[in-house]
């Protein structure tokens, strides 16, 4: 900027030209600036905020007192944590692989060229607009063992039929995994719809002409293309099971017991109702790891592949 | 062996034709149930609950129970209903979603249409901020709003949403400008026209869908979140998903299955009736939120 100062004495269009060169070259940055710097604070800051919190011995409220390691021991040493990251395993396992096998078979059904499909996709959509509060509130009630759908089969004259997952300790997760594949399947369905139409149609038809059956056609051609969408798929369902909190707390409040613990429900509850931040916050960085591991070199493919 | 490959052929085609339309009507009804259950419920009476079959139409359908949860029923002490909640989540995501849909257009049109070296790695770490599990801010943010005197208000909830909203937002736009023609800007550069005025003239108007994807997107996000609801709100601030559940996980009194049915229902109404509405640009945006994250 000093040098040119002394400039508009000899020319007077430079300087306002420079002057306008630097607004546009500053404007743009100065604009994204706010936001970028909102993101690293609130985002990268608070994450190693929350991480150096981990290393400290703060129990109801923060305390900078070195703890050394001593929270991730205690954190591994919780038959409560282990209970979370089983659940999580079953959950994660379950979840990803139905909404995956479901939302496929689906987008088959309705790729065959139905009638009606503007009329169900929204159908296997729409759970997908709702809070999880919601969904878990209207499983709870549906699978409810006194007055829900042991009582209605019951009534229908089933009279030994019983389902009491909701209140049974070993069976309470695969209620999670009951609503959170109802919630989440149909999503996973456009998304290979999408995939499905995205084929070219040439490939189907030189199959058709060597005569190979639509089964061989799907086995050996089209879901081998789809190869992209199962890895979005993978992304989008381990990530949201992962961050599962609200489903839980809403369908089973982490219970029976602590039947349905997640390391979500975990990481609330050490922070918030038992007083020992540090550990809370151990658990918190542990789920950043896990999350971490899968979408780094996720995005990282991306955006390379975008580049090329 | 005495029919000719075509009968055979298609015969096994119309099999797999009522196989299709059996299969798909069953998932529909399946994946209906649920709300057809809860609607039903909200119009029943208590009585007719424990009395009847939950799958049951209702004999003298009454819109008393939405009355009640809207009006009267108690959520922790206070027994207003859930308008307030309601109201609260409305205040929260309006000015939310206005703010974190405009930031993320400006920071779009930056990353796209005034490069600098390191949009890359600025854009990266957004994205990445999209994906954090809250879990990992949770604790800071609560000190944060604690100090600043916004624990508790609707105020700190539209600052939550609206920070760990802009990574999606940016998301969004920066995807939609990428495929906007450099060459219509440069032209109005040309023209004299300077950063905002391009902005505000050429991408703003050809940017519709994604405006009306980004507001859908994040006004279902905001409305149905509960995690930052609960954890730095409570008692009458709390938005409609907080009181909801605390409707619902209340063991106190009788159980009115009805006003909880009527409650969730309220809960649901608002990001059903923007699918309804809008459903296209819904699974647009979830699937761009997706499949490009």
């Amino acid at each position: 900027m000093t040098t040119i100062e002394p400039m508009p004495v000899i020319t007077p269009e430079r300087p306002r030209k420079s002057f306008a060169d630097t607004l546009r070259n500053g404007l743009p940055k100065l604009v994204l600036a706010p936001s970028f710097a909102v993101i690293l604070i609130f985002v990268y800051g608070f994450i190693l905020w929350t991480i150096t919190l981990s290393f400290t011995t703060s129990r109801i409220l923060p305390v900078y007192k070195w703890g050394g390691f001593d929270a991730y021991f205690r954190l591994w040493s919780q038959p409560n944590w282990y209970v979370a990251m089983q659940n999580l395993a079953i959950f994660g396992i379950l979840y990803i692989a139905l909404c995956t096998a479901i939302g496929l078979f689906i987008a088959i059904l309705m790729d065959q060229r139905i009638r009606a499909e503007g009329v169900l996709r929204p159908i296997f959509l729409y759970p997908m607009a709702l809070s999880f509060v919601v969904t878990g509130t209207a499983w709870k009630w549906f699978l409810n063992p006194g007055l829900g759908l042991e009582h209605t089969m019951r009534n229908l004259g089933w009279e030994s039929f019983t389902f009491d997952w909701l209140v049974n300790p070993n069976m309470a997760i695969y209620t999670v995994v009951i609503a959170g594949v109802w919630q989440a399947s149909g999503f996973i369905m456009a998304m290979f719809l999408a995939g499905l139409r995205g084929i070219d149609g040439e490939i189907i038809k030189a199959a058709q002409i060597d005569g190979a059956s639509t089964v061989s056609i799907y086995r050996r051609i089209i879901i081998p293309l789809l190869r992209p969408v199962f890895l979005s798929a993978f992304i989008v369902l381990a990530h949201m099971a992962i961050k599962s909190y609200d489903l839980v707390i809403a369908l089973t409040g982490g219970g029976p017991g602590n039947a349905t613990e997640l390391p979500s429900t975990f990481m609330y509850s050490y922070t918030f109702n038992r007083n020992q931040m540090n550990v809370g916050s151990a658990s918190a960085v542990m789920m950043l790891m896990g999350i971490t591991a899968i979408i780094v070199p996720y995005l990282y493919s991306e955006l390379r592949e975008k580049k090329q | 062996m005495s029919a000719s490959p075509e009968t055979v052929s298609a015969g096994s085609a119309r099999f797999t034709r009522y196989f299709i339309y059996g299969a798909l009507i069953i998932l529909a009804v399946v994946y209906l149930l649920p709300l057809y259950v809860m609607l039903s419920t909200s119009l029943k009476s208590l009585d007719e609950i424990r009395g009847g079959d939950m799958l049951a139409l209702p004999t003298d359908p009454s819109i008393a129970a939405w009355l009640k949860a809207w009006g009267e029923a108690c959520i922790g002490v206070s027994c207003v209903g859930i308008k307030g909640y309601f109201w609260n989540s409305i205040k929260m995501v309006v000015p939310a979603v206005i703010i974190s849909t405009l930031l993320g257009a400006l920071n779009g049109y930056v990353l796209t249409k005034w490069r600098f070296p390191g949009h890359k790695i600025v854009f990266g770490m957004m994205l990445f901020a999209c994906f954090i599990p809250f879990q990992a801010v949770l604790i800071p943010m609560a000190r944060l709003l604690g100090l600043m005197g916004l624990s508790n208000s609707t105020t700190g909830l539209v600052m939550v949403h609206v920070i760990y909203g802009l990574g999606f937002t940016t998301l969004f736009f920066r995807n939609y400008y990428e495929a906007f023609p450099d060459e219509l800007v440069k032209a109005a550069m040309i023209d004299g026209a300077g950063f905002f005025r391009i902005f505000w003239r050429i991408l703003l108007p050809s940017s519709g869908p994604i405006i009306v994807v980004t507001v859908i997107y994040q006004f279902t996000n905001i409305w149905n979140d509960f995690l930052f609801g609960v954890s730095f709100s409570s008692g009458e601030a709390s938005p409609m998903t907080v009181a909801l559940n605390n409707l619902v996980s209340s063991s106190t009194g009788v159980k009115e299955y009805n006003v909880d049915m009527a409650a969730a229902v309220f809960a649901a109404l608002p990001t059903l009736f923007v699918y309804v509405v809008a459903g296209r640009y819904f699974v647009r945006g979830l699937m761009a939120g997706a499949v490009k994250g």
